[in-house]
């Protein structure tokens, strides 16, 4: 019955899209404004059906309601409560709901704070987003429905993948959906904006800040994806250039150029043109993501069962998305005016450069990722493109990127007087590099100069930012007042460049100076590894809900002191029969100590990977900076202030209007 | 600027963006392409020698031999030739007698392909397409046992 329900609604959900498309787009377009209004009821009703059908679906796995097939399949009666309600979106079905109900709930957010859109403009988002929504609503029903029936039901069911029964695995592809889909709006503002002909700094002011919040849930998404995989996958590693890393870091990527760009065209009415492509482009990067991790044409531990019809049915909807915005973009783009007027050195022409670096980086990306693909569909051969690739290509593009990023906030908008800039950096900029090498030569090798590039690259990144905000504090009368009269958004940028150089000291450090080892113990027997030793006890059996586990035992000593007692794992699911590695570390600011457990050998003997990974943290803690940033720029009083300025103007233009 | 100049600009800056990297992309794919090989191809001699490449298909049953050490051996087969595989390390959890594998390596003179990783899926039930296609290629593809290998 429940499941019936769940399904019906995804059927009344889908028609309130087709409301939600028709009229208010139409009305829009005739200037009918009873048509427009259909808008927001419509969107509601439609996010309501969504929210019903999501928690039917989550009231089958609590209730283990196992003649539902996809609960059968991916859930079991010894799951605990908590995984089974994170089940849902534990595999393709679910996690495709949970996609359709994220879109409905960023609609219905839309529908909330968008009282200083004109009618013709709230309408078309709204609209655009339906259109959005129908495609996926559609796709759900005809090729991944979750409500499917199986009969005769199993006593029990197959139980969850025991790779995502983990904290950060449930609330990992919440955010990161929150993050993909949240740029929808983005795209919906920008097409709704070529639709109406009305690209103006407004628009530019409305787009702020649901990118940014799309930013921040994306941010959040990667950070949390790749901290997993560190402790998760049982191998060490924080990025390994996956395809499907990869989905989610190309959106993120061409996001982040987007959010600069767009501070351009709201603050000086500059590249609207080039904003509104960015906008449609990370869309389309989104959808791709989807279609890459949904279709099964990866080999990956995010590709669930292949099935040719929806990686089909994907791909034409992305094939009408893109082209659909591109061929509305050809045709009115050409119309947009940019009437800003700006020297060559200027902040406008260096956030250009940051978009062209960002931009690509994304399209070499993009390349690395398609491109086995391409073949493979073409018969040419079976390649891949390992990490090698991907860091090859990055770090030339990111380099820079950052050095500029160092200097650019001092830049003025229009005409920025380079020399005086020159003056007053050329210092800072030596300080931060001997500061850089000196570091890597006391601390770690004196003669390793990629260690010295990243890290004096980090220093000066970091020194940018403060000396920036520095500056403009102290045209004011004392520090106090000039912090405090600071807006937000000069907070936001400033952390959240700080956050890109606490991340790059972590990725540079860690990736340079891990001391990585795989050895055979026996107990009793210790392994030296980083200045540390890593003593085995043994290995004794430990029960858990739905698996057994073998527990390994390890004290870390420091010289004579014992600064660590590490317990990794050996899990044996039991339904899945699936064997799993819980790595298990000791975290600090400065060295993370990681040992999981291998294989057993005789005599109790195990092969054993022992980790000592210095200032790994710092990648996740500069992930964290980078939200925290965007949060400040998004508590910015001026998207309200000159939201509620525009009501009135609006207001009294309909006023005006009326008695006319 | 007038916007024509800026224009001008724009267009230069991404046409000498896109050019820069595309050299770098190329440069990066001449070094860094792995090809897929089966152990057919590679009984035949076509793999190359003294270059990366994969090799993949199924783990020979009771072919896994551990040495002393941390060194495992075993054999990868496609149902007609098989290639002997040497490995310094832990294998995944998932990796199986009788199941499917890819593993990323160069061959030693003596015909033995060592491996610096090896892959295996984290579902009993994946095969990997390329071992899937290999071994299709030789007739060895048992449908039963991977339900969800539909092409």
């Amino acid at each position: 019955m429940i499941a019936e329900l769940g399904h019906f609604s995804l059927v009344m959900a889908l028609m309130m899209a087709l409301i939600q498309a028709i009229f208010p787009l139409w009305g829009a377009h005739r200037g009918d404004y009873l048509w427009m209004s259909m808008a927001k009821p419509a969107a509601r009703s439609q996010f309501l059906f969504l929210l019903t059908a999501f928690v039917c679906l989550a009231t089958a796995f609590v209730t283990n309601d196992f003649s539902v097939l996809y609960v059968a399949e991916h859930s079991n009666s010894s799951l605990p409560l908590y995984y089974r309600i994170t089940a849902v979106w534990g595999a393709h079905e679910g996690s495709m709901l949970l996609w359709a109900f994220i879109l409905g709930l960023w609609t219905f957010a839309v529908t909330l704070f968008s009282r200083s859109l004109s009618e013709e403009m709230l309408a078309r988002v709204l609209g655009v987003m339906a259109l959005t929504s129908i495609g996926i609503e559609l796709f759900i029903l005809f090729t991944s429905n979750p409500f499917d029936r199986i009969m005769p039901a199993p006593l029990d069911g197959n139980d969850m993948n025991p790779l995502l029964q983990d904290f950060g695995m449930t609330i990992h592809p919440p955010m990161l959906y929150m993050g993909y889909v949240g740029l929808s709006v983005a795209f919906s503002f920008a097409i709704a904006a070529l639709l109406g002909g009305s690209l103006d700094s407004a628009w530019a002011r409305w787009s702020r800040p649901w990118t940014l919040v799309a930013w921040i849930f994306l941010t959040f998404g990667i950070t949390l994806g790749s901290w997993w995989a560190y402790y998760e996958l049982g191998w060490g590693g924080w990025w390994f250039w996956d395809p499907v890393e990869n989905a989610s870091f190309m959106p993120w990527l061409v996001a982040t150029a987007l959010l600069h760009s767009l501070a351009v065209t709201e603050k000086r009415g500059a590249f609207k043109a080039w904003t509104v492509l960015l906008a449609l482009f990370a869309f389309s990067l989104s959808l791709l993501g989807t279609f890459l991790v949904r279709s099964g044409v990866l080999t990956s531990v995010h590709a669930f069962a292949t099935d040719p019809t929806r990686g089909l049915f994907i791909l034409v909807f992305l094939g009408v998305v893109v082209g659909g915005s591109l061929v509305l973009y050809a045709i009115r783009a050409p119309m947009v005016k940019d009437n800003a007027r700006f020297d060559f050195v200027s902040k406008e022409n260096l956030l250009l450069l940051n978009n062209i670096l960002l931009v690509t980086a994304s399209a070499s990306i993009l390349l690395g990722t398609l491109y086995p693909l391409v073949l493979d569909a073409l018969g040419l051969g079976k390649i891949s493109v390992g990490s090698p690739y991907f860091t090859a290509v990055f770090a030339p593009v990111m380099a820079p990127m950052f050095l500029l990023a160092g200097i650019a906030p001092m830049f003025a908008w229009r005409q920025a007087d380079i020399s005086s800039i020159f003056r007053r950096m050329w210092p800072v900029f030596v300080a931060s590099w001997i500061l850089g090498i000196g570091l890597v030569a006391v601390f770690f090798k004196a003669d390793d100069i990629k260690a010295m590039a990243g890290l004096g690259m980090a220093i000066w990144l970091a020194a940018g930012a403060s000396l920036s905000l520095y500056s403009r504090v102290s045209l004011r009368a004392n520090v106090w007042e000039g912090l405090r009269s600071q807006s937000p958004s000069v907070y936001g940028m400033t952390f959240a460049h700080l956050g890109a150089a606490v991340f790059l000291v972590g990725a540079v450090l860690s990736n340079q100076y891990s001391v990585e080892k795989i050895v055979r113990l026996a107990p009793g027997e210790s392994a030296e590894i980083g200045g540390y030793s890593f003593k085995f006890i043994g290995v004794n059996e430990v029960p858990g809900p739905n698996y057994r586990a073998k527990e390994g035992n390890f004290q870390v000593f420091k010289g004579d002191r014992q600064i660590a007692e590490l317990k990794p794992q050996k899990r044996f699911y039991k339904v899945q029969r699936n064997t799993m590695t819980e790595a298990a570390i000791d975290p600090s600011l400065l060295r993370d100590l990681y040992v999981a457990l291998g294989e057993p050998m005789d005599k109790g003997a195990w092969t054993v990977r022992v980790y000592v990974k210095p200032f790994i943290r710092w990648i996740w803690l500069g992930g964290l900076f980078m939200m925290a940033g965007g949060l400040c720029s998004v508590s910015d009083r001026r998207y309200r202030l000159a939201s509620s300025v525009r009501r009135e103007l609006v207001g009294s233009a309909e006023v005006a209007a009326k008695r006319a | 600027m007038t916007p024509r100049q800026r224009r001008m600009v724009l267009v230069g800056l991404i046409l000498a963006g896109v050019a820069g990297a595309v050299f770098l992309a190329l440069t990066a794919f001449q070094k860094n392409l792995l090809y897929f090989y089966t152990p057919s191809q590679v009984a035949s001699g076509e793999a190359p020698k003294d270059y990366t490449f994969r090799v993949g298909g199924l783990v020979v049953k009771g072919s896994v031999k551990r040495s002393e050490g941390i060194a495992v051996r075993f054999d990868v087969t496609d149902g007609v030739a098989t290639v002997p595989v040497v490995f310094t390390g832990i294998l995944p959890d998932l990796f199986r007698e009788g199941q499917g594998i890819i593993s990323i390596g160069k061959m030693t003179g003596q015909g033995v392909f060592e491996a610096s990783e090896v892959l295996a899926k984290h579902d009993e039930n994946y095969m990997p397409p390329e071992v899937g296609d290999a071994l299709k290629k030789s007739g060895q593809l048992p449908p039963e046992a991977y339900k969800d290998y539909q092409k």
